[in-house]
């Protein structure tokens, strides 16, 4: 069996990468053909005119493009979330000076309120702040304005926000066309490494458990070639386990930086997927645990209620009305069904809801389970906001 | 018509350019450097945009064709989502292909047919470049072995040559291949150069 599968060079394309490398796929019977490309548009046309069967993606994209927002809908199928943040926000020195505590990593509540005072600044100079983001229906651009939303400034008014493609994020720092960038890494550490750009949040301190890149695949494909699907699930858990083990991680951090995948320093690499980020040009490493989230808790599980959240932030940010009718559509693009299926009968564990209530759990909750045993650690937001699944419109309304 | 070609390689945007210089009725504008390309493309205000799919600025684009009203008419990726056919053939060539709306089909068809010939045909003028450059390097190994030969074991040229070709044929190599092993031996143990 043969999958080709579309990404784009970000540490958070590990595990196709990985289930290549390492022989996962191989011990599946897949093949794996890894298609590189430099723009989410360019991988969403490869997948939806055949030239990838499936591809690495930013989350909300697979919604927007099931929805049909801004260009006709085609139905995506996501059966495996490929990973929980990894993102962070990164100021220019200037800015990050002004907002950001004389040591250590700040508070997202405290970063935030002082960001408030600077940003009303610099509106009132007639200079708003500006952010880049990497695309308009990415969870970093989604992240970034629940963040600044529950700090009292209002994206759009208060602040401009504006998408930058990743390569360019440290120039667009060093020239000035932004004041800050919310992107994946390997690029804030490049920001971070030319001393143009300086790291003061990771999106984790966001939202603890945030769905950050998915495995799109069409959803006529997926039926087509379910069994091909269900192997690559199950490579791909096992090459989870494999990123996640301090003792591949240098191994691990040479091959995703060769040039056919990332193109990228090694150290830079080694930074993000062993949680211990430079913030600073030349400064201390931070051991921020979870910065990446790839594999415990089963991570990669395609809860429902996380597809709810996007389409809520969607509406919010697209300024539509709330649907029912999408929301149902929403939450079909992640499909918890194939997840189990493929791995029904092995050691992994599966929950067993398809859905929970997001932003809940301050503590570490053993949770009901269809097979094995798991545990769920704290999955807050940052701002104590609780989102129920079964009550969309309610939880939009108590948004600022 | 006016036609935006956004390209970061010259070479390219000239190829498509001189291709699309027979349309009639046509001004072509190109736009190589990734700085201002938005504030750019405010200013050329085009009915067609054409961008090679390898372009990283891309999702910026789109986003400016979603949300700015720097254009007076919105312009979404091709003309109607019925011509399938030419989108594949399009992506196939590796150009993405941005159209105003309203613009009718039968006017923008032959220029993005035209376009994805362009791009074909430069993908194909790259790889017979890279091919002739690599004959090019195998040649000179050849020769350089060749005096190597000449020098060590005091062969005349056809016979240092027919050394290697024996070789060649014996080993079921190339007799560049043979070339590569008789240079880097030789530079490895040392020796007259």
């Amino acid at each position: 069996m043969e999958l080709s599968i579309g990404f784009l060079p970000l540490v958070d394309a590990c595990l196709p990468i990985l289930a290549r490398e390492h022989g996962f796929a191989e011990a599946e019977g897949l093949s794996l053909r890894l298609v590189r490309d430099m723009s989410w548009a360019t991988v969403l046309d490869r997948l939806l005119y055949g030239h990838s069967d499936a591809a690495h993606m930013v989350a909300p994209l697979a919604i927007a493009t099931t929805l049909g927002r801004g260009r006709p809908a085609q139905p995506l199928s996501v059966p495996f979330v490929l990973g929980l943040n990894g993102n962070a926000v990164t100021m220019t020195p200037a800015l990050a000076a002004l907002v950001k505590p004389a040591t250590g990593l700040g508070d997202a509540r405290a970063v935030g309120a002082a960001l408030a005072v600077v940003a009303a600044q610099r509106k009132a100079a007639g200079k708003p702040l500006r952010f880049g983001v990497v695309h308009r229906y990415s969870s970093h651009n989604y992240m970034l304005r629940y963040w600044l939303a529950a700090c009292g400034v209002r994206p759009d008014h208060d602040v401009e926000i504006t998408t930058v493609a990743p390569p360019f994020c440290a120039d667009a720092l060093e020239m000035g066309e932004v004041d800050a960038i919310c992107v994946g890494e390997p690029w804030s550490s490049v920001a971070v490494e030319r001393g143009v750009g300086e790291i003061v949040l990771f999106s984790a301190q966001i939202w603890r458990r945030g769905v950050e890149k998915v495995l799109a695949l069409r959803e006529p494909v997926m039926e087509d070639k379910r069994d091909a699907v269900e192997a690559l699930i199950r490579a791909l858990r096992k090459a989870g386990e494999h990123f996640v083990d301090p003792a591949n991680w240098e191994a691990n951090a040479a091959i995703l930086s060769r040039t056919e995948y990332l193109d990228s320093n090694p150290l830079l690499v080694h930074r993000a997927i062993s949680d211990h980020m430079m913030m600073t040009q030349g400064g201390a490493p931070v051991h921020f645990p979870d910065f990446m989230f790839q594999h415990r808790e089963a991570a990669n599980f395609p809860w429902v209620s996380q597809a709810e959240w996007l389409y809520t932030q969607m509406t919010r940010w697209d300024g539509i009305a709330f649907s029912a009718a999408d929301a149902a559509k929403a939450a079909r693009v992640f499909r918890p069904d194939v997840y189990r299926s493929a791995l029904l009968g092995t050691g992994e564990p599966l929950p067993g809801a398809s859905s929970k209530v997001e932003g809940s759990l301050a503590n570490t909750t053993a949770v009901s389970t269809q097979q094995g045993r798991m545990t769920l650690e704290s999955n807050q937001f940052f701002d104590g906001m609780v989102f129920d699944p079964l009550d969309l419109p309610g939880y939009l309304a108590g948004l600022p | 018509m006016r036609i935006a070609i956004i390209d970061d390689s010259v070479m390219r945007a000239s190829v498509i350019q001189q291709g699309l210089a027979e349309l009639d009725d046509c001004e072509i504008f190109v736009v190589t450097d990734r700085r201002g390309l938005v504030a750019r493309i405010g200013e050329i205000a085009p009915d067609v945009v054409l961008m090679d799919l390898g372009n990283p600025s891309r999702d910026v684009l789109e986003e400016f064709f979603a949300v700015s009203r720097a254009l007076d008419r919105p312009i979404a990726m091709f003309v109607d989502e019925s011509d399938d056919e030419a989108i594949a053939a399009s992506v196939e060539a590796g150009v993405s292909a941005y159209v105003v709306d309203g613009l009718a089909a039968h006017r923008v068809r032959p220029l993005i047919d035209l376009a994805v010939r362009r791009f074909n045909a430069f993908a194909r003028l790259q790889s017979d470049l890279a091919e002739a450059r690599g004959q090019l390097a195998e040649r000179e190994t050849i020769d350089k072995a060749k005096r190597i030969l000449m020098t060590s074991r005091g062969l005349t040229e056809p016979a240092a040559y027919g050394e290697m070709r024996k070789a060649a044929m014996q080993s079921g190599r190339r007799i560049a291949d043979i070339a590569e092993a008789v240079v880097t031996a030789h530079d490895l143990i040392g020796g007259p150069r």
